[in-house]
């Protein structure tokens, strides 16, 4: 597989420029690091939280980087004890990082194409890095970004209408579609050449399965519970149609081999 | 001051080492760690073929540690001696090559073709994997068990065999008496303790093995009293692991009676720590005014 990520990996202690709840549980920290500077669409970090009794990294893709490239944004739930320290953190408090890791979406693929986003829940924050990487790729009108959320508390799309033209989904019709991503693509009459995705499983099964019936590809971001995050611990795997690079035996790395796979190299 | 260590006639110019599963084949660490610094990168298991491991879930975090049931995915030893041993051969540190296997002729495979490697010290043998269903540690719960299945490897092995036991016995100075008689040069303790963890919201395992090896700072005073126990019931040199996040950890396993130390889940955390804890050592040594780090293995 073909490695679109940056070599270079460090862990450090950042600093968060600033951190708000965006919608409920949802919350946006800015960190300042160097690591910014080769960040891609697409890639994550691993954060470390202090309480020493919780050991290992939460990994949470890279959301937006800023225009001087001294800072990333990361858009998470606060889904337990690790995202619920996060959560506490205010401007100038350090933050354990290791990054940046996997290898990003491949934007250069997506060159004068029609493409959809998608993006579904907490899912939806590496797709507004990634729709500022599409400008210049392909046109703007080309940018198609579907997003689904579980009600009108929607979070980023104001950012993302900046790059593309948005169409929400709400599980529950209060904002937008209601239904998931594909029900919002439905209803919009939308096409596109390919697509780009991250969500939860169902909504990724989803998406492949919509993929291959119009024959076009889709680059999916998976994700699974990690230890190391570097691709020694064996443990965020899934199962590929080909060998994988380091054991031979069909299971790829989420965090080194991807989290970004072609949804037909990946049996979800 | 003399930071080396002498195990089964090899020396180690310190007594830091890689917890086999948690330090691959040392390629992943390589951008942070300067392996050449180590005492030893022990590998992760290697069987004579390619295993894919468990289903996932494979990792959950517990309180102060973890639980992994990875299933021993490996590439197999040919892979394994084509790409990562010529890897590792690049620096300036001691090999330690753990070995699995189901049954006792897969082991002995694998430990036949490493014979043909002068590369590698020394070999560990994986008795003690909590997350295979077959071989592993059905060898390392029973004292007989054991006893011949080292005797048997003794056999075939050209290097020194390090057996590394199980903390889910009973009596652990029964099974390192066992593994010593049988002839092993050394012995490493400890591998993971059983574990489960349920996830209430969801009501069902958290990894898919149901049950996983736990690891972590929260094990590590169930290995240093395990340690203590079977370096003083042997005579062969004993490496001790479990839980070492520091270097004054790394001290009490080493004053316990360990010749030499591991490090496993803490590289998951602080990918820079088996460096920290090399220089927290030889801090520790200067400020005691201790000449030798032999001078502190089982020093109390």
């Amino acid at each position: 597989m073909k490695k679109r990520g940056n070599e270079m990996k460090q862990k450090q202690t950042a600093v968060v420029a600033s951190q708000r709840e965006i919608a409920p549980m949802i919350y946006d920290m800015w960190i300042e690091t160097d690591l910014a500077e080769n960040a891609l669409p697409g890639q994550f970090l691993c954060v470390y939280p202090k309480d020493r009794s919780t050991l290992l990294p939460r990994p949470i893709s890279i959301c937006e980087v800023r225009e001087d490239r001294a800072a990333l944004r990361i858009v998470y739930r606060v889904a337990g004890q690790g995202t619920e320290e996060f959560s506490h953190y205010e401007k100038g408090d350090r933050v354990h990082i290791l990054g940046t890791l996997g290898n990003g979406f491949p934007v250069e693929k997506a060159a004068d194409k029609k493409v959809f986003l998608m993006g579904g829940g907490i899912g939806i924050p590496p797709m507004l890095q990634l729709s500022k990487a599409l400008q210049g790729v392909t046109a703007k009108e080309n940018i198609q970004i579907v997003v689904g959320y579980r009600d009108s508390r929607t979070f980023l799309q104001e950012d993302l209408e900046r790059w593309g033209k948005v169409f929400p989904a709400t599980e529950d019709g209060s904002a937008g579609t209601k239904g998931n991503v594909l029900d919002a693509v439905a209803a919009n009459g939308l096409d596109a050449d390919m697509i780009f995705a991250c969500g939860p499983m169902p909504m990724l099964r989803a998406v492949k399965r919509y993929a291959q019936e119009k024959d076009i590809p889709a680059y999916i971001s998976l994700e699974e519970h990690m230890a190391c995050g570097v691709g020694a611990c064996l443990g965020c795997v899934v199962k590929t149609k080909e060998i994988d690079s380091h054991s031979h035996v069909h299971n790829a790395r989420i965090c080194t081999d991807g989290p970004v796979f072609e949804a037909r190299e990946v049996d979800i | 001051m003399n930071t080396q260590t002498t195990i089964a006639g090899v020396t180690f110019k310190n007594p830091v080492m890689t917890a086999s599963g948690t330090f691959g084949s040392g390629m992943e660490y390589s951008e942070f760690v300067d392996l050449n610094q180590l005492g030893a990168v022990v590998t992760k298991g290697v069987a004579n073929v390619p295993w894919p491991g468990n289903p996932t879930p494979r990792v959950a975090e517990v309180y102060g540690g973890m639980l992994n049931a990875i299933g021993l995915q490996n590439p197999g030893i040919d892979v394994f001696m084509e790409r990562d041993i010529p890897f590792l051969k690049q620096y300036d540190t001691k090999i330690i090559v753990n070995v699995c296997g189901k049954t006792v002729e897969d082991y002995a495979e694998v430990v036949e073709k490493l014979g043909d490697e002068p590369a590698v010290s020394m070999l560990e043998i994986n008795v003690s994997c909590p997350n295979v269903k077959e071989g592993a540690i059905a060898f390392g719960q029973k004292a007989d068990a054991l006893y011949n299945i080292t005797q048997e490897l003794k056999k075939h092995a050209k290097q020194p065999i390090i057996m590394k036991l199980s903390p889910n016995v009973t009596d652990i100075t029964e099974m390192a008496k066992a593994a010593e008689a049988a002839g092993a040069d050394a012995l490493s303790l400890i591998n993971t303790l059983t574990g489960m963890k349920i996830d209430i919201h969801k009501r069902c395992f958290a990894i898919a093995n149901k049950t996983g090896g736990m690891s972590g700072p929260a094990i590590k005073p169930i290995a240093v009293r395990m340690v203590y126990q079977a370096a003083h019931a042997v005579k062969i040199p004993v490496i001790g692991m479990g839980g070492i996040a520091t270097a004054e950890d790394a001290i009490e396993f080493i004053l316990a009676g360990a010749s030499a130390v591991s490090i496993g889940a803490m590289n998951f955390v602080n990918p820079y720590v088996t460096l920290e804890v090399i220089k927290g050592i030889e801090a520790y040594m200067e400020r005691y005014h201790v000449e030798k780090l032999t001078d502190l293995i089982g020093a109390v």
